[in-house]
């Protein structure tokens, strides 16, 4: 038996807080890496599994395979229907969820202790015996379809698809993982089934279990749950830039208040400045009414009721990306306060106010973010995927801690190219005009929904 | 139904701190000013939300100020006495936390998410803009366009929240849940400061707050803060009894249509005026609870998912939902996205076929078992994540339930029993006391 028992006593954070998580690194029977959190005062476990790969292994033509095989996976398997296999699963009281994003696919349970076998036995046959039987193929095509077809009746998934769609032609981010009308209605059985075997494999999955479990109960139960999974899939894409030119690019459509998704190219995690870039990110539109672009847009000038931006780092492409709302009338000055924003930070940098603030808040959120069973399997699994020792939940306040002054204004000059900053807006805006130069992409080749800010109600 | 909040009197009559102690690691207190405090112990992680929550909310609010009890809370962020605009979040922010704020139509509530030791910081800063908040005309006329363009983003922009602003409207004639929470526009585009501080004078008083403290804390250690901080706010002696209008019989079912090219998909809605959880009296409630798992609490397993969308191809989807928890009384709504070549009237004559059917031939017992064994368990789970046990205990009691009704309402769920299910259905489905809205792109495409 191969097993590799470290215990990392992590304590988050000495201040402000201090949290124990107990990561254990454990390596199953059957060769699974697996990092558990025991924790036994409430009787249930939390599991996520993910797998690298996700949405961008569809094939050529295929957009949107990966997307309906994964609704799929809760339609039956094994010799029990989708009703049937549902009700087994109400019976028990388990929770299983199968979602499916742009490099990965995820599978997220909790189990009562009382009933944890069987609960383990319905979920493994979901993930190894799917029956893609053909009423409930069609019936989530129809589903995924009329999702489709309101999409297009939504400015915000039409300016994010532009965006994306123009950000990267050449990458499976460029285009919706839903799919299209046309391909997603060409999809056979045969291309889930292809799907299925291409996304679930075991050599690029990472496991997480937090509750009410021993090692080896663990440890049983994830080769249990994995057993009969192929070990492996087809070979992930390659890195692609940041591919839109800068400009304001329009989407004719009839509302008070226009969209606006703007960006460039962004920054990888294994960049050197990665830290001191998220700190950045954290000044100009991060959390909070404190970000710059919050203090202009919204508490200055009451232009916008939420603007916020996010580093986006998909596994072979990076971005940095921004969204907000604002009346037709007001869209147009909005754009230019935050062009404005964006040139004073690169010029000017930030202060050294601003960047204790950041600091503190950064280094003060992360150990709040360790409440929850399920909350930190997917923490633990989010590290694993990006090769992160259990210890990082000690290190990384430390990392933020060391990011200097020089350090963020330095990049904010070499990330923050205001020229290049690529504005999609949704509506009927004033004052401004399209003058991106080049014809956007078809409608139906775009990309996914952006992040919606949603701070009081 | 209506609740009494809190009654000057009886505010004065409560005993000072009488500790109970309670399940659930649940302390409360009522402070000497009619305060009351909850604290939740979970000391997995050394965390603590500290939450506000008063009871007022919009439906409270007077006729033409629609949308108030929401500008005040935007303007809650405001300077006070001692701390500048905006200083409240800022702070909140350099101790490593998070902050923010809800209002509905039975209550407004504060809370930040901050490491345990820092819960004094966020007393005294929370206690100090109960009382000294400081307006001016600038902070008013900014924060009315952030309130409208939240209109514009959240509503305006949304066909969907459009439609459900009409259906609501067209549930209570007489109940002020008929106006949206947010407020109409032309009433918050005049909201003035005096109505502000009106507002905010009469109903933001310790007699009319609840103080919820859950997380990494010792109930003594929060009461001792509470009274330092809390304890000296003075009770407001013109705090009003709760009093809301109450709904005259429906006399005849009410249908809408609302029309707009931004519906994604059409659908339709059927919502009646439902028996919310009352103090004393939740088991109606519970009956219906299980009533909206039965018949769309599921995609799959559910009545409606089973013979709208597996046994016959009628709904692209379809779901109920009910909301059993609010101040007077809500609604119990069924709703089908009709499947591909079949027309509205067509999917509610079948939706109406389920219910009919379902008051024929009664509860599958199985389905009734499989459902009670999931609210167990969802117990379970809730004790997993203390913020939305806190929320429970806020919500509940502003919205006229008692600690006791509020940790009772699990055991009530489990004592549900088919028959109680049947009798609530029977008393619900009048089609006399119902709303049906179609919701749709294109006006003469649906009615074909």
């Amino acid at each position: 038996m191969i097993r590799a028992l470290t215990v990392t006593l992590a304590l988050i954070a000495a201040t402000p807080a201090a949290a124990e998580v107990e990561i254990q690194e454990l390596t199953t029977p059957g060769g699974i890496d697996l990092w558990l959190v025991e924790d036994h005062s409430l009787p249930f476990v939390a599991l996520e599994i993910r797998a690298q790969g996700g949405a961008a292994l569809d094939p050529e033509g295929k957009r949107g395979a990966a997307n309906l095989m994964t609704g799929l996976l809760e339609e039956g398997s094994g010799d029990m229907d989708a009703g049937e296999f549902q009700e087994a699963r109400e019976a028990l009281a388990a929770t299983f969820e199968f979602g499916v994003y742009d490099d990965t696919l995820s599978i997220s349970a909790r189990m009562l202790t009382e009933n944890r076998d069987e609960a383990v036995a319905l979920l493994h046959q979901a993930l190894t015996e799917p029956r893609f039987d053909e009423d409930a193929v069609e019936r989530v095509r129809a589903q995924v379809l009329a999702g489709l077809d309101a999409a297009q009746r939504r400015p915000g998934t039409l300016a994010s698809r532009r965006f994306f769609a123009n950000a990267f032609p050449d990458a499976p981010y460029g285009s919706d993982s839903d799919g299209t009308v046309e391909s997603v209605s060409g999809l056979t059985r045969d291309d889930l089934m292809q799907s299925f075997q291409d996304l679930l494999v075991t050599d690029r999955a990472y496991v997480g279990a937090v509750g009410d479990i021993t090692p080896e109960e663990a440890e049983a139960l994830i080769d249990e749950l994995l057993e009969g999974v192929p070990e492996s899939g087809p070979e992930l894409g390659g890195h692609v830039d940041f591919a839109a030119p800068g400009g304001v690019d329009l989407v004719d459509f009839e509302t008070p208040q226009s969209i606006a998704i703007f960006g460039h190219q962004g920054i990888g995690w294994d960049d050197p400045d990665y830290f001191a870039a998220i700190v950045l990110n954290q000044i100009l539109g991060g959390d909070g009414f404190d970000t710059r672009l919050m203090q202009e847009l919204r508490e200055e000038r009451g232009l916008t009721y939420g603007v916020g931006t996010s580093l986006y780092v998909f596994d072979n492409a990076e971005a940095i990306v921004g969204s907000f709302a604002s009346a037709n009338a007001t869209m147009g000055e909005a754009v230019g306060v935050v062009k404005d924003v964006w040139a004073d930070l690169a010029e000017n940098g930030v202060t050294e106010a601003e960047l204790e603030a950041a600091k503190t808040y950064m280094t003060g959120e992360y150990p709040l973010r360790f409440t929850g069973n399920d909350e930190i399997a997917r923490i633990m699994v989010g590290m694993q995927m990006l090769d992160l020792p259990p210890d990082y939940v000690i290190e990384r306040n430390s990392y933020i801690e060391a990011v200097t002054l020089e350090d963020v204004n330095r990049v904010a000059a070499r990330l923050l190219q205001p020229e290049d900053l690529y504005f999609v807006v949704a509506g009927q805006p004033e004052g401004l005009e399209d003058n991106v130069v080049g014809p956007a992409e078809a409608e139906e080749d775009a990309a996914e929904e952006g992040d919606e800010t949603a701070p009081a109600e | 139904m209506r609740q009494l909040a809190l009654s000057l009197v009886a505010a004065l009559a409560l005993p000072a701190a009488a500790a109970q102690a309670q399940t659930d690691d649940v302390t409360t207190y009522t402070l000497d000013n009619g305060m009351d405090v909850v604290v939740i112990e979970d000391h997995r992680a050394p965390a603590v939300v500290h939450m506000v929550w008063y009871r007022a909310g919009s439906a409270d609010e007077p006729p033409g100020l629609s949308g108030v009890a929401h500008f005040l809370e935007h303007l809650m962020f405001k300077a006070t006495d001692s701390m500048e605009a905006g200083e409240f979040s800022t702070v909140v922010a350099a101790n490593g936390g998070t902050d923010n704020a809800f209002t509905s139509y039975d209550y407004t509530a504060y809370f930040q998410r901050v490491a345990a030791d820092r819960l004094e910081l966020m007393m005294e800063m929370e206690s100090d803009r109960m009382n000294n908040l400081r307006l001016t005309e600038e902070d008013i006329a900014t924060e009315r366009s952030v309130i409208l363009e939240e209109r514009n983003q959240r509503v305006d922009s949304n066909a969907g929240a459009l439609a459900r602003e009409q259906i609501m409207a067209s549930q209570y004639l007489n109940h002020r849940y008929g106006q949206p929470v947010i407020g109409w526009r032309h009433e918050m585009e005049a909201l003035t400061q005096e109505d502000a501080l009106a507002w905010y004078d009469l109903y933001y008083s310790p007699n009319n707050a609840i103080l919820v403290v859950a997380g990494d804390v010792e109930p003594e250690a929060v009461l001792a803060l509470a009274e330092e901080h809390y304890g000296p706010i003075p009770a407001e002696p013109q705090l009003p009894e709760r009093f809301r209008t109450e709904e005259p019989p429906q006399r005849a079912a009410r249908r809408i249509i609302y029309a707009d090219p931004r519906v994604g998909q059409d659908y339709l809605l059927r919502s009646y005026l439902a028996q919310e959880r009352d103090s004393g009296a939740q088991e109606e409630a519970a009956a219906l609870v299980y009533l909206e798992q039965i018949l769309g609490g599921s995609s799959f397993t559910s009545l409606m998912a089973r013979e709208l969308s597996f046994d016959e191809n009628i709904a692209l989807f379809s779901g109920a939902g009910y909301g059993a928890m609010s101040l007077d009384d809500n609604t119990f709504s069924l709703t089908v996205a009709p499947a591909e070549g079949v027309t509205l009237s067509e999917a509610e004559a079948a939706m109406d076929g389920v219910i009919t059917q379902f008051l024929e031939e009664g509860v599958d017992e199985e389905q009734f078992e499989r459902i009670k064994t999931q609210l167990g368990a969802a117990e379970i789970y809730a004790r997993d994540d203390v913020e939305g046990l806190a929320r429970r205990y806020g919500a509940g009691l502003t919205q006229g339930l008692t600690i006791e009704d509020i940790e009772a309402w699990p055991d009530i769920l489990q004592a549900v029993t088919p028959e109680d299910v049947m009798a609530a259905a029977e008393a619900l489905f009048d089609i006399d006391s119902s709303v049906t809205a179609y919701v749709v792109a294109d006006r003469q495409e649906a009615l074909q």
